[in-house]
């Protein structure tokens, strides 16, 4: 232990200020748009198994948003949460990391459940928060969670998340595990006070932690500028004393070559690291917002030609390991499974009354057993009100 | 008279406060020219410019805590929290500094010109985090207001009355009628009284007493129990902390009973304290024991959010037993 940890700059004798820009942050990139590599760039591991798999998550998340969200409007679902113009900051992220590390994300990340096999059923089952639905119809659609899948349950409540993974990976690197902890957040969940709070406690306890911000720009109609000063949040982690890069959000190379680095280093030094991708949100915050209301067609034109899910198709398509035939028959595979699976998982029953009272604690106490019991005879009386469990009460 | 919704009576409530006071500020995520999530600040940027309504950061308990600053400091700040489930990052804020700033300091400081408002409450299929009514919290706090509306009309009186009160007072919105409560209220100023309760129909069998948008469902089973011959007295409670116990009582003593209903939890909801208060105000009176229709004691669940409700029919049905006891 030790008071001395400040590192000695040089004494002036006049007062000398730095400001939030002055320290630069360079930004990795390794893909072009045109899925060229830039000469001399460092590429992660990645052979040719690893480019399908994480390319299939890809095409698979695109396709899952765009008809996640068409079922929302048809009444189908309730609610969504795309991540279109994101998808290579998760995807990529799960593709880097083992799949026993454990992931935690914010809501924008099934990219990482896709990743890891999540099966479509699992997720349509959540959305249809029907009782098959692994988080027993309690939440939200896109609140996915998945103990199997080293995939930690969504919470709303922004920020949470963020020192709860640093306690985590504490936990694993005290039993010695070869596991690392990554942690997702959005560039506006950053401003909240358990972001600070986790990144300290990270820093100081030494825990093996990947804090990953996704940089999109909107914290719902909240631009960047009115969320935060100084140079985004990469400076935050410079501030907190720890290991920190900026990369573009967009290429995935860069997403999996940072993340192979954080999660070697994580390990190696017992230390976190704060990696921020720098991206934008192509879509609306969620199916309940518009963004129209905030920012123009032209900003976010601009955004589509960066487009991640071709820049890494057009990489593929160069290694050749990837051909257009290839393309439009996965497209088309999955398109139709997904519609199959809407159908499938919207006539499956929701949960039984008891599933409203488990889970509080780990037995039923009986002051709630009380209360279901009172209920069921309450529902017994009046079976047209409570359509879902009526039928099914004994 | 216009008609307004529930929001749009809020949104008149700000411009009014805002006119007349250039030291309010309206504040909070997302309720800068955006208006807010729900559009309760829409307009109030265009009118009164990026200094005085404005989107903060995305931090509950630094929206809480610059809004203890101003209101300390003589300016009278309205702050947005975006749902009641996300107060809790604010709550040490709202809990040990709002509520205390002026006992503490001899009232040579106080807060007492903070507002907070926030939407609260279930039925709009929110799950967990979009559905709490967390006011028992709050009334448990002494220093603090506690204001629920019903209706567009009691919001715009009674949002005025807490931004001019010389307390903090925290507002919740019912979110479920926003935009479905829609009736006649005056464009001019106009405040309704703190601390009232209001009766809002006469009967002589049972009191009925609730706040917010539990209220409509109250009177459904009213509405019910009238056609069995129950003539139900309905109270609307409209401040929480501190509340009306004179008008509950005068209620009960006639009525001889008192059922009330909450959306929260029943375990520790305001109900309880209702019931042990006017237990010892007319036990004499009371022909029966005092009953609470109330949330499950779960987390507010997605699917199974009928279930869960304290809804008519479970009203209905504690009325019956309560005058059949
Ligand atoms: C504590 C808390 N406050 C407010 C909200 C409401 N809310 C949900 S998402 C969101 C914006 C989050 O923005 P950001 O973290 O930048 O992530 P993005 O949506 O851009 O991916 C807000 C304000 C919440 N869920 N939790």
């Amino acid at each position: 232990m030790s008071t001395e940890i400040y590192n000695e700059g040089p004494v002036v004798h006049e007062p000398a200020f730095i400001d939030g820009h002055s320290v630069e942050i360079p930004t990795l990139k390794i893909l072009n748009q045109d899925g060229d590599v830039y000469p001399g760039a460092a590429m992660p591991e990645i052979d040719e198994a690893l480019a399908l798999r994480t390319y299939k998550a890809l095409a698979f998340h695109r396709v899952l948003d765009e008809r996640m969200i068409a079922a929302q409007r048809q009444g189908r679902i309730s609610f969504y949460m795309a991540a279109l113009g994101e998808e290579a900051t998760s995807v990529g992220a799960a593709a880097a990391l083992k799949d026993t590390d454990m992931f935690m994300g914010q809501y924008r990340e099934q990219g990482a459940l896709i990743f890891r096999g999540f099966a479509l059923e699992d997720f349509m089952n959540q959305m249809f928060s029907n009782e098959k639905d692994l988080g027993k119809g309690r939440q939200m659609p896109i609140h996915y969670g998945s103990n199997a899948l080293n995939y930690m349950t969504i919470s709303s409540p922004l920020g949470t998340q963020i020192p709860q993974a640093a306690g985590y990976a504490y936990g694993q690197k005290l039993q010695g595990k070869d596991e690392v902890t990554i942690c997702f957040f959005g560039e506006g969940a950053a401003s909240e006070g358990d972001f600070h709070a986790g990144l300290n406690m990270a820093a100081v306890h030494e825990a093996p932690c990947i804090f990953f911000c996704r940089n999109n720009g909107y914290a719902i109609s909240t631009p960047a500028d009115e969320q935060f000063r100084g140079n985004g949040i990469a400076s935050r982690g410079v501030g907190y004393g720890i290991k920190t890069i900026r990369i573009d959000g967009n290429d995935i190379l860069a997403v999996i070559k940072a993340v192979q680095w954080a999660r070697a280093y994580a390990l190696e030094n017992s230390a976190p690291v704060i990696i921020e991708a720098m991206s934008y949100r192509l879509g609306a915050h969620s199916t309940s917002d518009d963004p129209s209301g905030y920012r123009t067609k032209e900003e976010e034109a601009k955004w589509h030609e960066h487009d991640p899910i071709s820049r890494m198709k057009n990489w593929m398509l160069k290694q050749n390991w990837w051909s257009e035939e290839q393309e439009t028959a996965l497209f088309d595979k999955l398109r139709e499974e997904v519609l199959a699976a809407v159908k499938v998982a919207e006539k499956i029953d929701k949960p039984p009354v008891e599933d409203l009272v488990t889970d509080v604690y780990d037995t039923v106490p009986t002051h709630l057993q009380k209360q279901l019991e009172q209920l069921k005879t309450h529902i017994k009386k009046y079976p047209d009100a409570y359509p879902f469990t009526a039928g099914r009460i004994k | 008279m216009a008609q307004m919704n529930l929001l749009q009576a809020i949104n008149n409530a700000l411009d009014i406060a805002m006119a007349e006071d250039d030291s309010t500020l309206c504040f909070g995520e997302d309720v800068g020219h955006f208006g807010g999530v729900f559009r309760a600040t829409s307009g109030l940027q265009e009118k009164y410019g990026k200094n005085r309504c404005f989107n903060t950061p995305l931090v509950e308990q630094g929206i809480i805590g610059f809004a203890n600053g101003l209101a300390a400091q003589g300016s009278r700040p309205i702050a947005e929290i975006q749902f009641a489930d996300y107060i809790f990052p604010a709550f040490d804020q709202i809990v040990n500094e709002s509520a205390k700033f002026r006992y503490r300091s001899g009232n040579e400081f106080n807060v007492g010109r903070l507002t907070i408002r926030t939407p609260y409450g279930g039925g709009i299929a929110g799950g967990l985090y979009h559905s709490q009514s967390p006011e028992a919290y709050f009334a448990h706090t002494p220093g603090l207001k506690v204001v629920v509306p019903r209706n567009p009309y009691q919001a715009k009186g009674l949002l005025l009355a807490s931004i001019r009160d010389d307390n903090p007072v925290v507002f919740f919105e019912p979110k479920r009628l926003y935009r479905a409560s829609i009736g006649e209220v005056p464009e001019e100023d106009y405040q309704l009284p703190l601390g009232k309760a209001e009766v809002t129909q006469q009967g002589n069998d049972i009191s009925l007493l609730a706040w917010g948008a539990q209220m409509e469902i109250i009177d459904k089973a009213a509405e019910m129990a009238q056609a069995d011959g129950i003539s139900c007295e309905i109270i609307d409670l409209r401040t929480i902390l501190p509340w009306d116990v004179e008008t509950v009582a005068n209620s009960v003593r006639k009525t001889g009973r008192l059922l009330i209903s909450h959306e929260a939890p029943i375990t520790a909801g305001f109900a309880g304290e209702i019931a042990a208060q006017i237990q010892s105000e007319c036990f004499l009176s009371l022909e029966s024991p005092i009953a609470r229709v109330c949330g499950v004691d779960t987390p507010y669940p997605l699917a199974l959010e009928k279930e869960h409700m304290a809804d008519h029919l479970k009203v209905y049905e504690a009325i019956k037993a309560s005058v059949n006891y």
